[in-house]
């Protein structure tokens, strides 16, 4: 075809991917949950970019939304709670020729993961991490969660949650070599298309909070949201996340922003009026940590021995 | 005092030198001991260490320095009472007399300079100390150092260490080339004039002594030609640091814990030549993380901690064991529970190492005796956690880790170094953990291999590692889990016994202590007593026929530093009583009355300690 010999590229033919070389076990969430949606995505966005299916890790920690390796034709790491992120991290420092995903949620990230979602970020290793926030425990069954508003009835406080809310998206713009901030909603599947398709191709963490629906435990949190668009403030630019005019007819309060405004990133991120979604923040030239921790390796065997012989003559006697 | 007397020909000494922190006594003594091992002494250094990075002047909490047992063979601890001292103020002495480290006789060259200090207090204090050391039998030479040294330096506080040095090199009969040669290897990345003027100060030292110290010895080698075998000196942690990149092992995740950090710091100094990286995590538990998911996507990789780490590892660690994820843990340990003794040696580990997690979780469990072992165990390490797919604790600890001893230099093999990651395309048909029935062992995919695709998991899981609650599922896959130990035993030889095969006593032990005890039952079977020991590198798997030697001695013990109730402390009887870790593992693995004798000090154990224990428990059997 077009002239060229079929034998020609046969090879990539042979080893095209379809979807369902990317998913593995049927997903077993709850009806209605926002999980699926951001699973099927990942699916299109692998598919899309024809990325060999050996080559991908999704790694998670514990929670619901760290189910997703489990339904991957991938590699996958189901960690830890709150341990993805230095798992992932590892994944990468000697192998940047793998493509990392993490999956992870509000309490796996923003509570007992706080730590490594700090640090993680600003070593900014080359992955997708994809924060499910439902605003609640969901596997353990209605708990607060950091991201639980004010006021939401859990079973850990009956009478109301009784903090204001952690705003991971100021908290997430403060750490140093932060490159990739975006917030998105599990409802709108363009907007979420575009979004995690723009973190793929970023080189570095691109860091997604996912607005997610649980149906059976925070329904308060997101029913309003969708009924609402317009308490969304749809983010815009050439810089920033392709936006399908569709997306821009349901949320039609649209901001020109240049993500690499910080200072404006950070006011969209504090507004408490109007929730932004899009692209942030973006620093294409952040530092990449596997640049640092696998430029070294490649030596071979003789060059090795050479070396620690060379280490061991400081302690010859 | 002059001295022109010959040398005194004497078979070994132990000489300390002890400062405030910060004065450079560690320094001192560390290239006095260097500057033995290279004319052919056995030697054996400890550092004495404040937890205080800076502790107040002239304070017993503060004594900062090292001891150097030094002599005419093969030195494995750290000996009994010292021989001779140098001390930069009397306070320092204090902590050390409390210790035990000195005997009625032990010389001690003293800084005099504080008699005539300024302030009162001081002369007083001063003057006390030298009375109370002489009534305690200490042969004290107030001897003003600092005046020599302000003659070459402005400020003495550096500078007098290599004063010393030279003051010791002069009465130990030391080359004054190599002591030359030592301190330019020191100082060359300072340049030439630190070299020099630290040069000159050696030499007065040197001078001095011989004009106003009346002792002068020669310490005669152990081997007429060093040569002949090439040697290496240098302490555990820097062995270790060897020895990870000896496995080819290239990557490292730590987070700084004490006393382990060195062995990280070392790596980090030439990793990059050899090819590896050190990761230094934001806590613990990431640093174990990232190591975990390293070794999942490629090589081994290796964590190193301690005690406190330890504890924080420990839920990632299940993790390794439930998804079979080679790994090296490398436990320098130090004394707990808790933040303990963050400077000194216990072995405090053993216990949590082997049990210290929820639910069953079998890991190989080694610990290092030596040195050498430091070097040649994270190799063995590296190759028994891939074989058996799963991490592998080393013990060290804070004896070893700061113990100099020149040990055989290896030679380096290209066997020891970690093949390539494996990226061939993955035969579909066989799953990710496909256990073999009878060992437990299964080849694992690698990230990259096509057709190899599983989602590791610390959830109960089938052999395709999809998740898997039911009860056969979970009962079968621990059952392979835990034979995998049992595989490794079976190919283990019994433990060699020092001394008879048979005999009263046979005493037991595990990690830095070999040489302490080796020591002591040798010289108790030169008086005449059926004494032997063991010494264990495997603690899990036990190394195997342990309960057969057993049965051929009347009575076994271990001897460790851990804590254990004695006999006679109140309340205790046989069944409440609390005993050493190794025994309880023996006692529950040989149903053999194993007893024990251990102490948390926080310094490593005396052969002459040891050998009063030894006669009295031998005493007791043939009573």
């Amino acid at each position: 075809m077009f002239g060229i010999k079929a034998d020609w590229s046969l090879d990539v033919f042979e080893r095209y991917f379809t979807l369902g070389d990317y998913s593995g076990g049927e997903a077993r969430w709850c009806p209605g949950c926002g999980d699926f949606a951001v699973l099927n995505t990942v699916h299109r966005v692998l598919r899309d970019a024809q990325l060999p299916p050996e080559k991908s890790v999704a790694v998670s920690g514990i929670g619901c939304s760290s189910r997703l390796p489990h339904y991957m034709g991938t590699y996958g790491l189901h960690g830890l709670h709150g341990r993805a992120l230095p798992l992932a991290n590892g994944v990468k420092a000697h192998r940047p020729d793998l493509d990392v995903w993490v999956a992870t949620g509000d309490g796996d990230c923003f509570s007992i993961g706080a730590g490594p979602w700090i640090h993680s970020v600003r070593l900014n290793m080359d992955m997708v991490v994809l924060v499910f926030d439902n605003a609640i425990y969901g596997l353990t069954k209605k708990q607060t969660s950091p991201t639980s508003p004010t006021g939401m009835k859990t079973n850990t406080h009956p009478r109301g949650a009784p903090l204001p809310a952690l705003n991971p998206l100021t908290i997430t713009l403060g750490i140093s070599n932060a490159s990739f901030v975006a917030q998105v909603v599990d409802w709108n599947p363009p907007l979420l298309y575009q979004t995690i398709k723009a973190a793929h191709a970023h080189r570095g963490t691109s860091f997604v909070r996912i607005l997610q629906r649980c149906p059976v435990f925070s329904n308060e949190f997101c029913k309003p949201l969708q009924e609402h668009p317009d308490k969304f403030v749809l983010l815009e630019h050439e810089n920033g996340i392709l936006l399908d005019e569709a997306v821009k007819r349901v949320f039609s309060d649209v901001e020109r922003h240049d993500p690499r405004d910080w200072l404006g990133a950070m006011k969209f991120a504090r507004d408490e009026q109007r929730i932004p979604l899009g692209l942030l923040y973006h620093d294409p030239d952040a530092v990449v940590y596997e640049d640092i921790s696998a430029r070294d390796l490649g030596k071979s065997d003789e060059e090795k021995i050479v070396a620690i012989n060379k280490a061991m003559d400081a302690f010859a006697i | 005092m002059s001295n022109s007397k010959p040398a005194q020909v004497i078979d070994e000494h132990i000489v300390e030198i002890v400062s405030d922190s910060g004065e450079g006594a560690q320094k001192c003594g560390q290239t006095f001991g260097t500057i033995g091992a290279k004319m052919g002494n056995g030697i054996w250094t400890v550092e004495i260490i404040p937890a205080e990075i800076q502790p107040p002047a002239r304070s017993p909490a503060g004594a900062s320095g090292n001891r150097i047992r030094v002599g005419s063979r093969y030195m494995t601890n750290m000996g009994n009472e010292a021989d001779l001292v140098v001390a930069f103020n009397e306070q320092v002495l204090f902590s050390r007399i409390a210790n035990g480290a000195y005997k009625n006789g032990t010389i001690v060259l003293l800084e005099s300079k504080w008699a005539s200090d300024p302030q009162e207090e001081i002369r007083a204090a001063y003057t006390q100390a030298v009375k109370e050391f002489r009534e305690h039998g200490l042969i004290v030479h107030e001897l003003n150092f600092e005046v020599e040294c302000l003659k070459l330096v402005d400020n003495a506080r550096k500078g007098k260490n290599m004063f010393a040095l030279g003051m010791l090199c002069r009465i130990y009969s030391r080359d004054v080339e190599k002591g030359h040669s030592e301190i330019h290897n020191a100082f060359a990345y300072k340049g030439d004039k630190v070299v020099k003027i630290n040069q000159e100060l050696f030499d007065a030292g040197y001078a001095f002594a011989r004009d106003k110290v009346d002792y002068h010895y020669e310490i005669p080698p152990y081997t007429s030609d060093v040569k002949a075998k090439p040697m290496m000196v240098c302490n555990g942690n820097t062995a270790v640091g060897l020895g990870v990149m000896a496995s080819g092992m290239d990557l490292v995740s730590m987070y700084p814990i004490t006393p382990a950090t060195s062995a990280s710091h070392y790596i980090a100094e030439v990793f990059d030549k050899v090819g590896g990286f050190v990761h230094q995590a934001e806590d613990e538990i990431a640093a174990i993380g990232f190591a975990i998911g390293a070794s999942y996507a490629g090589k081994t990789a290796c964590t190193i901690t301690s005690g406190p780490g330890m504890a924080l590892k420990t839920e990632l660690m299940g993790l390794a064991v439930m998804g079979e994820i080679p790994l090296v843990i490398i436990d320098v340990q130090r004394g707990g529970p808790s933040t303990g003794l963050p400077t000194k040696v216990e072995q405090g580990d053993l216990l949590s190492s082997l049990f210290g997690m929820p639910g069953d979780a079998p890991k190989i469990i080694l610990a290092a005796a030596t040195i050498a072992e430091c070097f040649h165990l994270p190799i063995t390490a590296r190759k028994l956690a891939e074989a058996f797919r799963g991490p592998v604790i080393l013990l060290t600890d804070a004896n070893l880790a700061t113990g100099v001893q020149p040990w055989e230099r290896p030679v380096l093999q290209e066997e020891w170094l970690a093949d390539p990651v494996d990226q061939s395309e993955w035969d579909k048909s066989v799953p990710a953990y496909d256990w073999d029935e009878t060992t437990g062992l299964s080849p694992r995919p690698i990230p990259g291999q096509p057709g190899g695709m599983y989602v590791l998991t610390g959830l109960s899981h089938t052999n395709r590692s999809k998740v898997a609650y039911d009860s056969d599922t979970n009962q079968t896959t621990m059952e392979f889990r835990s034979r995998k130990l049992a595989a490794l035993q079976s190919t283990l030889k019994p433990p060699t016994i020092h001394g008879d095969e048979s005999g009263d006593l046979l005493v037991v032990g595990w990690g830095s202590t070999l040489g302490a005890i080796d020591e002591a039952v040798d010289t108790l079977r030169a008086g005449g007593q059926k004494v032997s020991s063991i010494h264990l590198r495997f603690l899990s798997p036990l190394e195997p026929g342990l309960k057969e030697i057993f049965a051929r001695f009347k009575k076994v013990m271990t001897i460790e530093i851990n804590y254990s109730d004695s006999v006679d402390a109140p309340l205790i009887t046989e069944e409440n009583r609390r005993r050493a870790q190794l025994a309880n593992i023996l006692r529950m693995q040989t149903l053999v009355d194993v007893d024990c004798w251990s102490k948390v000090y926080g310094h490593p154990l005396q052969p002459g300690e040891l050998i009063e224990v030894l006669e009295q428990r031998l005493a007791a059997l043939n009573s």
